[in-house]
């Protein structure tokens, strides 16, 4: 299964949470706000644990096939 | 050790516009985003103060705070109390903690506080319309705001705020307050909070620490020197630097009049000026040495090479002022907020009470300028008294008075 990474960009407030917890996976726009660096990723802890931490919520993970979401809480 | 004249001393003296990143701070903007600087100790550090290369320092995870606590290096100041906190990890390790403790302080758990901190703003103003003219504005209104948001967040009594204030007060000291005193303080709020955890055991609440016991308990998600270290990072990041924020934002408006009217006719604006006062006022007081970043391998930083092992500071309060960044960076407009600025610092480490400490001080600047009809300070700014090289530019008093309506 295949995870599809999605960032509003309307949440966002630039604070480089998940840049800095799921390096090489997000980076910031010319806006400043956050995007994936490839929406689609194998499960991975550290997307996983950028969107559990990111502080306004903004990061969203569902199954690339189905488009569910996926469980954040472990 | 040689000590090369030539590398300029940090910190720099403290600024004549508190509120400004300094002239000696601006000199060293102005030859290079890093400098080598001088510390206290005659080690030396590079100082950052470019915005992008500082919110490098803070995103990449070559810069680790985690090496900041090697056995044997020396540490210093507020540094001292930060062994084994949240602060003095790198992610991964930093994530598992953070994940958790982060939807705590959620955006939408945030607002969900805005009516019990508004109320509080409320009561501090009803006491301030009902006390004497001039007032001093920093201990009657913005050092107990966010006491008293604490005092709510950890479901304690208000009462207890005036141990939360000289708490705060001996931690966030310079350099030359001694490591005894820090300790002590710091000792005295791990006690306190060791009790209160023991109490909200035996009777939980809706309540910050109850939801960290239970992430303890019954997930076991959190060891107990953890449980007992958080809430005191929260007051310690919360506290003092939420209060001088409200300060420091009140006197810069108050040194831009035309800024303050518009503010007062539109305080619709009021979210887009917090967002522009937290990007244009430096809080750091003069001892301010911001928290260390080690260098995990050789890099390279706005064209500077910086050797593994060695001591990075990234100065984020500089780096808000980068021209390359600010298109007119040293003009204060209530109604251009930045896109992005590093007032939070940025990455990993993003402060955890971010969305909190932005509504407060919404909450704050609305009772402020809504209730107290022409606030304003009654001392000039160069008779503004600061305590001596704290790490937060901690006022002695800031005397205001208003108009009768």
């Amino acid at each position: 299964m295949n995870w599809r990474i999605t960032v509003d960009a309307g949440l966002c407030i630039s604070s480089g949470v998940c840049l800095g917890t799921a390096p090489g996976r997000f980076r910031f726009d010319e806006d400043e706000h956050s995007s994936p660096v490839s929406e689609l990723t194998e499960p991975d802890d550290q997307v996983r644990d950028a969107a559990l931490s990111c502080p306004v919520e903004a990061i969203t993970l569902t199954d690339a096939a189905t488009g569910e979401p996926v469980p954040l809480d472990e | 050790m040689s000590v090369d004249p030539e590398i300029a001393r940090f910190p720099f003296p403290a600024s004549p516009v508190p509120y400004d990143p300094g002239p000696e701070l601006r000199d060293t903007m102005a030859k290079c985003p890093v400098n080598k600087v001088r510390l206290p100790d005659d080690s030396t550090a590079w100082l950052v103060t470019g915005f992008s290369e500082t919110r490098e320092v803070f995103i990449d995870a070559r810069y680790s705070r985690a090496l900041v606590f090697a056995p044997g290096r020396p540490l210093y100041g507020v540094e001292t109390t930060l062994r084994g906190s949240l602060t003095s990890m790198d992610p991964p390790e930093h994530s598992r903690f953070r994940k958790l403790v982060a939807r705590a302080f959620t955006d939408k758990r945030i607002e969900a506080l805005r009516p019990s901190v508004a109320g509080i703003v409320d009561d501090l103003i009803d006491n301030l319309l009902a006390g004497p003219r001039p007032a001093d504005l920093s201990h009657e209104f913005s050092l107990m705001l966010p006491a008293s948001v604490i005092c709510l967040l950890l479901g304690v009594p208000i009462t207890d705020v005036d141990k939360f204030h000289a708490w705060s007060n001996a931690i966030f000291a310079d350099w030359s307050r001694s490591q005894e005193e820090i300790g002590q303080a710091f000792a005295e709020m791990t006690a306190y909070m060791a009790a209160l955890i023991a109490r909200k055991r035996a009777e939980p609440g809706d309540d910050l620490i109850s939801v960290l016991i239970n992430a303890r308990d019954a997930d076991g998600k959190l060891s107990e020197s953890e449980l007992v270290q958080f809430p005191l990072q929260l007051l310690a990041a919360g506290h003092e630097t939420t209060a001088n924020s409200i300060n420091m934002s009140f006197v810069a408006l108050s040194e831009h009049p035309e800024e303050l009217a518009r503010l007062r006719a539109n305080p619709e604006l009021i979210p887009a000026a917090v967002e522009e006062l937290l990007r244009y006022v430096r809080i750091a007081g003069s001892g301010f040495v911001p928290l260390a970043r080690v260098t995990r391998e050789e890099v390279c930083l706005g064209g500077v090479t910086i050797p593994a092992g060695e001591t990075v500071l990234p100065a984020f309060f500089a780096a808000n002022r980068d021209p390359a960044a600010f298109g007119d960076p040293d003009r204060l407009d209530v109604g251009n907020p930045p896109k992005a600025h590093l007032a939070f610092g940025a990455g990993a480490h993003h402060c955890l009470g971010a969305q909190l400490a932005r509504m407060e001080l919404q909450e704050a600047f609305r009772g402020l300028l809504t209730r107290l009809s022409g606030l304003r300070m009654t001392i000039p700014l160069s008779e503004l008294e600061f305590r001596d090289g704290q790490a937060i530019a901690s006022m002695r008093e800031l005397p205001v008075t208003w108009d009768d309506v």
